[in-house]
């Protein structure tokens, strides 16, 4: 990333992951009632993380992790220059009265996690919704929604991006902030 | 790309390959929706959509309908019978009215090949072909395109057989040419007098015998002899026709492999085929009326994306 400031090295990322995983153990013991949804497209690859860490590292098996696609359900159809590309959605077991938490790499309006909300009902009724985001870009919420699990608070302004990196598709984690347009 | 080309859908000529691709798998997102216990996104709350049917319809009817309805548009219906068309009334005016109500979206069925077109250049809408005459039906050949890769897997290098009456299927046409689009070889077989003299020059082949193209094909599609459309005697009796052209089991069963049946309805079972195959394992007429609706989402949610708010006018 070449004029942008880098918030996490892949180690602090680390750290973080970890700390996130245990707070999820925390409140949810051995994951019986309880299912991983990574939103996409930009929380698959940190769902899909968590997930792994859980399992190796923590041995919490069997875990549902699922994922969300929450194009249809977008409040900005037909109000955005770019068109809205669908992702595909994957939950292959029943939501009703399950634990759900969501993870999102980035969260910042709020937005999308309203559009994720409506789409998981389309499933059934969980018990309870969380959040969890790898970074909360606050003072830039539109909506009244909170993370109940974060893993850094980042004070940035509407010109700025939050890039998420991981090592799965750029070779090396890290978090990089840069000017550019708005991200979710 | 995640946008079509144009602003309505008037027929599969009018779309690239691109378009084609964007649809089937914008369809792909929306069928995983339909298996959902709640099957309705919020996607068009704030559109209209008039379905205009000048001619019979059943299940194109239906699909679009709930299509609309699950993309949660709010849906008018007008059929010509009992409207005011019997008194006189043009087609500009009847669609000009029904727009006046604020209608942001056309879905039109007509006897007439080229009404949609025609619409198209008149009225200030989003046009969507259901159907015109003996011209085309884009949203038919999309649901049988993504009937077959769903069932194999590819399009490209896939061998569709068309049967019956090309002369007169909208479905044939819409068929043959998005098939050619998506790099699928494509024949056709039925009465020479029911195959149009100059299907050739679109890169078809011409199969006479009904036993030699499903020798070629991977895929066969039976159309329905449509009656109402001829205005003179194409075959000498219709146990000839189904003689020669009517899909059997033992047809089947004496081939090696085996091949995938389609059909856009309705049916005639026992003419153009036979209810052993209809309902047989090589059929996926019932998956074709289930991705129907999927297809259907797709088209119109990719058609509503190129409307602003509050700009009811195609860019």
């Amino acid at each position: 990333m070449g004029n942008a400031k880098q918030l996490l090295e892949a180690e602090e990322v680390s750290i973080i992951l970890h700390r996130l995983c245990c707070q999820l153990i925390e409140n949810h013991g051995d994951f019986s009632g309880t299912a991983l949804i990574g939103l996409q497209p930009r929380g698959v690859v940190f769902a899909r993380r968590v997930v792994k860490m859980l399992r190796e590292d923590y041995g919490c098996d069997p875990l549902q992790m699922g994922l969300l696609d929450i194009t249809f359900f977008r409040d900005d159809f037909r109000r955005r220059e770019a068109p809205l590309k669908a992702n595909s959605t994957r939950i292959d077991f029943i939501v009703e009265k399950l634990n759900v938490v969501f993870l999102d790499d980035v969260l910042y309006t709020g937005r999308s996690i309203r559009a994720a909300m409506d789409a998981i009902l389309s499933f059934g009724r969980p018990r309870s919704i969380e959040l969890m985001v790898l970074i909360d870009r606050r003072y830039a919420r539109e909506l009244p929604i909170q993370p109940d699990y974060t893993g850094r608070r980042v004070d940035s302004i509407d010109s700025e991006r939050v890039v998420v990196e991981w090592s799965e598709e750029h070779g090396k984690d890290g978090v990089y902030l840069t000017r550019s347009e708005r991200n979710g | 790309m995640a946008e079509l080309s144009t602003p309505h859908l008037l027929g599969i000529k009018e779309l690239s390959e691109a378009d084609i691709e964007l649809i089937l798998n914008t369809a792909e997102q929306f069928k995983e929706v339909l298996n959902r216990p709640i099957k309705k996104v919020p996607s068009l709350r704030d559109l209209t959509v008039a379905n205009l049917f000048f001619e019979n319809s059943t299940r194109t009817r239906l699909s679009f309908e709930l299509a609309e309805r699950r993309l949660s548009a709010d849906v008018v219906n007008f059929s010509a019978s009992g409207s005011s068309v019997s008194k006189g009334e043009t087609l500009v005016d009847t669609v000009n009215n029904i727009l006046a109500m604020k209608v942001d979206l056309v879905v039109m069925r007509h006897p007439m090949p080229g009404a949609a077109l025609f619409l198209s250049k008149r009225v200030k809408s989003t046009i969507v072909n259901a159907g015109d005459g003996t011209h085309e039906h884009p949203t038919q050949a999309l649901l049988d395109a993504y009937s077959i890769r769903e069932k194999l897997g590819r399009l490209s290098g896939v061998r569709v057989v068309i049967v019956g009456d090309i002369m007169h299927s909208r479905v044939g046409l819409s068929n043959v040419l998005l098939l050619k689009k998506m790099g699928a070889e494509t024949a056709v077989c039925g009465p020479v007098t029911l195959v149009p003299k100059h299907i050739r020059s679109l890169g078809v082949r011409v199969f006479e015998r009904l036993e030699d193209a499903l020798e070629w094909c991977d895929v066969v599609n039976m159309l329905r002899v449509q009656n109402e459309r001829m205005d003179a005697s194409y075959f000498p009796s219709l146990r000839e026709y189904i003689l020669r052209f009517g899909l059997t089991k033992d047809r089947l069963d004496a081939l090696q492999g085996s091949r995938v049946v389609l059909h856009p309805g309705p049916i005639n079972r026992g003419v153009e085929i036979s209810s052993e195959v209809a309902d047989g394992a090589h059929s996926i007429i019932l998956d074709q009326v289930e991705n129907g609706v999927a297809v259907r989402m797709a088209v119109l949610y990719l058609l509503a994306s190129r409307l602003l708010p509050g700009d009811r006018r195609p860019s």
